[in-house]
């Protein structure tokens, strides 16, 4: 099926262990993981910036029915989250009972499994969020 | 550029659902000969094909040349578009752009999902491929999760209710009932969708379209061409196309609760049309889950945003309502075989501005609207058919 290689995942590495995003010299837009041109302003220059993992809960969902890595992991809870630095990102939040999980809620982003890719069984790490206190 | 007009003469499609005795090329063409008889004609100058995925629920790519050599039209020029979800509304939008051009007189649109070969969990992850893989899917996130997270929202901020949603699936399968060619042919209660399987908290799997095979066609003709073939039928045509993209990621949007590649494609289409949405007699809109049809129908104004939980319950939108959406069962009921749903849209308005919609006739409608969504809103399609005078 649809497997996340290791090719992918080392380019992906920026990002997902170590926060790394772009902050748009022209506009000012954190965008992560970082791109060639900003998607608000398109501009084309940016300081590399790490994000601080924290944050809040955008909106979220608590997931039943998952696509295969994920199967053995269900229910599970999947936010977006509203980064301190102005960024967004989708992630799970983990070591919450679901019913406990609420719009606005403060977390921490924790490096963290996220799944085994693919055949060959490639852990694959990121990062979820946890309650902040 | 004189852009000619383009009307639509033909319409087909197969009874759809889990066909498992049939094949992606089998229900194709079983689609492409209905639409294909109904026009009365037996040669085309191009093809278009919509489809989301044969790669991933088949195996097989290629498909405009595989499903022109099908039907005995190999040497015709045939081109697959893809947008996810919205692969049929943009074949469509393709074949009107070779009419309208003069590139051709007559072409048959077409759009086909053949997505029961691979099991429920392989097509949850095949679906999730119109999600952003490296920010979104890797995570976690399926389909129904973030539309899950769209109602969450939705709810957050205008006090949507879980009940309001049920209220949309209900009408949809009630519309479907009369629908000989939908997948689910069944009444459902708002009771029976708040008490179905939990998908992504809060969307049931009640609040879910299905997973289905089917395909579904339509021939289009040049006016001239088109009157020549009519035959005292009513005439249809393509009075107004819009199409826009979005941020593909959910969390890219600055507002999670509005659909603005909705409201975009909406307003252009209109404005090609000369109208404007109180004009539209009858809607087919993207149901593929119930807040959908809720955010949409605010996007394109058919009610100001946070207001859109309202409209199914109070009958506004049913058969009989003063704006119908979704006569058709839409994807709720008739099913959502991804690549087919944007060109099964326009079979039903056709047939709705033809007047043969029999039970699920909208009386006296004259100007249809199609709307048809692929990823979270990322790419729209909006097509506004009208009776030719």
């Amino acid at each position: 099926m649809i497997t996340v290689t290791t090719p992918r995942l080392v380019r992906e590495y920026p990002s997902r262990y170590r926060l790394e995003a772009a902050r748009c010299q022209q506009c000012g837009a954190v965008v992560f993981p970082r791109r060639l041109v900003c998607p608000g302003c398109r501009g084309r220059s940016f300081e590399t910036v790490t994000l601080r993992p924290e944050g809040t809960v955008a909106t979220f969902t608590v997931i039943h029915v998952a696509a295969p890595p994920f199967r053995h992991e269900v229910p599970y809870v999947l936010a977006v989250v509203d980064l301190a630095d102005g960024a967004r990102c989708t992630c799970q939040v983990a070591d919450v009972a679901p019913s406990e999980v609420k719009i606005g809620m403060p977390v921490r982003l924790e490096f963290r499994r996220i799944q085994e890719a693919g055949e060959p069984g490639v852990i694959a790490y990121g990062h979820k969020a946890v309650p902040a206190q | 550029m004189t852009m000619r007009d383009v009307a639509i003469i033909g319409v087909g499609m197969n009874d759809w659902g889990e066909l498992w005795e049939d094949s992606l090329r089998g229900i194709w063409a079983e689609a492409a000969l209905a639409a294909l008889a109904d026009a009365g004609v037996d040669r085309v100058d191009a093809i278009t094909v919509g489809c989301m995925s044969g790669g991933l629920f088949v195996g097989q790519e290629h498909l405009a040349a595989l499903l022109a050599d099908e039907i005995g039209m190999a040497g015709v020029p045939a081109t697959r578009v893809e947008s996810a979800c919205a692969s049929g509304g943009l074949a469509l939008k393709a074949g009107f752009l070779e009419v309208a051009s003069g590139q051709a007189n007559v072409v048959l649109v077409t759009g086909v999902e053949k997505m029961t070969d691979v099991s429920g969990e392989d097509a949850t992850a095949a679906l999730a491929t119109a999600a952003d893989q490296e920010t979104e899917v890797f995570f976690g996130a399926t389909f129904p999760g973030l539309y899950a997270m769209m109602a969450r929202a939705h709810m957050a901020r205008y006090g949507t209710t879980p009940e309001q949603l049920a209220a949309v699936a209900v009408k949809n399968h009630r519309h479907g009932l009369a629908n000989p060619h939908a997948q689910f042919r069944r009444a459902i209660t708002v009771e029976e969708v708040l008490a179905s399987t939990m998908v992504a908290e809060p969307l049931h799997i009640l609040d879910c379209s299905p997973i289905t095979d089917g395909a579904a066609a339509v021939v289009l003709a040049d006016l001239e061409t088109a009157r020549r073939l009519a035959h005292g039928r009513p005439l249809v045509r393509i009075a107004g196309i819009g199409h826009a993209t979005d941020r593909i990621a959910l969390h890219s949007r600055p507002d999670m609760t509005t659909l603005p590649a909705t409201t975009a494609a909406t307003q252009k289409a209109l404005a090609m049309a000369g109208k404007t949405i109180t004009d539209v007699d009858v809607i087919e809109l993207h149901d593929c889950f119930t807040i959908a049809e809720i955010m949409v129908l605010e996007a394109m104004g058919v009610c100001p945003p946070g207001q859109g939980g309202t409209l199914a319950p109070s009958g506004r939108t049913a058969l009989g309502g003063d704006i119908p959406v979704n006569p058709s069962g839409g994807l709720k009921s008739k099913g959502h075989p991804v690549g087919a749903t944007g060109v099964a849209q326009a079979v039903e308005i056709v047939t709705q501005l033809r007047g043969e919609a029999g039970e699920r006739q909208v009386a006296g409608a004259r100007v249809g609207l199609t709307q048809n969504m692929g990823g979270t809103g990322a790419s729209t399609v909006v097509h506004v058919l009208e009776v030719v005078s």
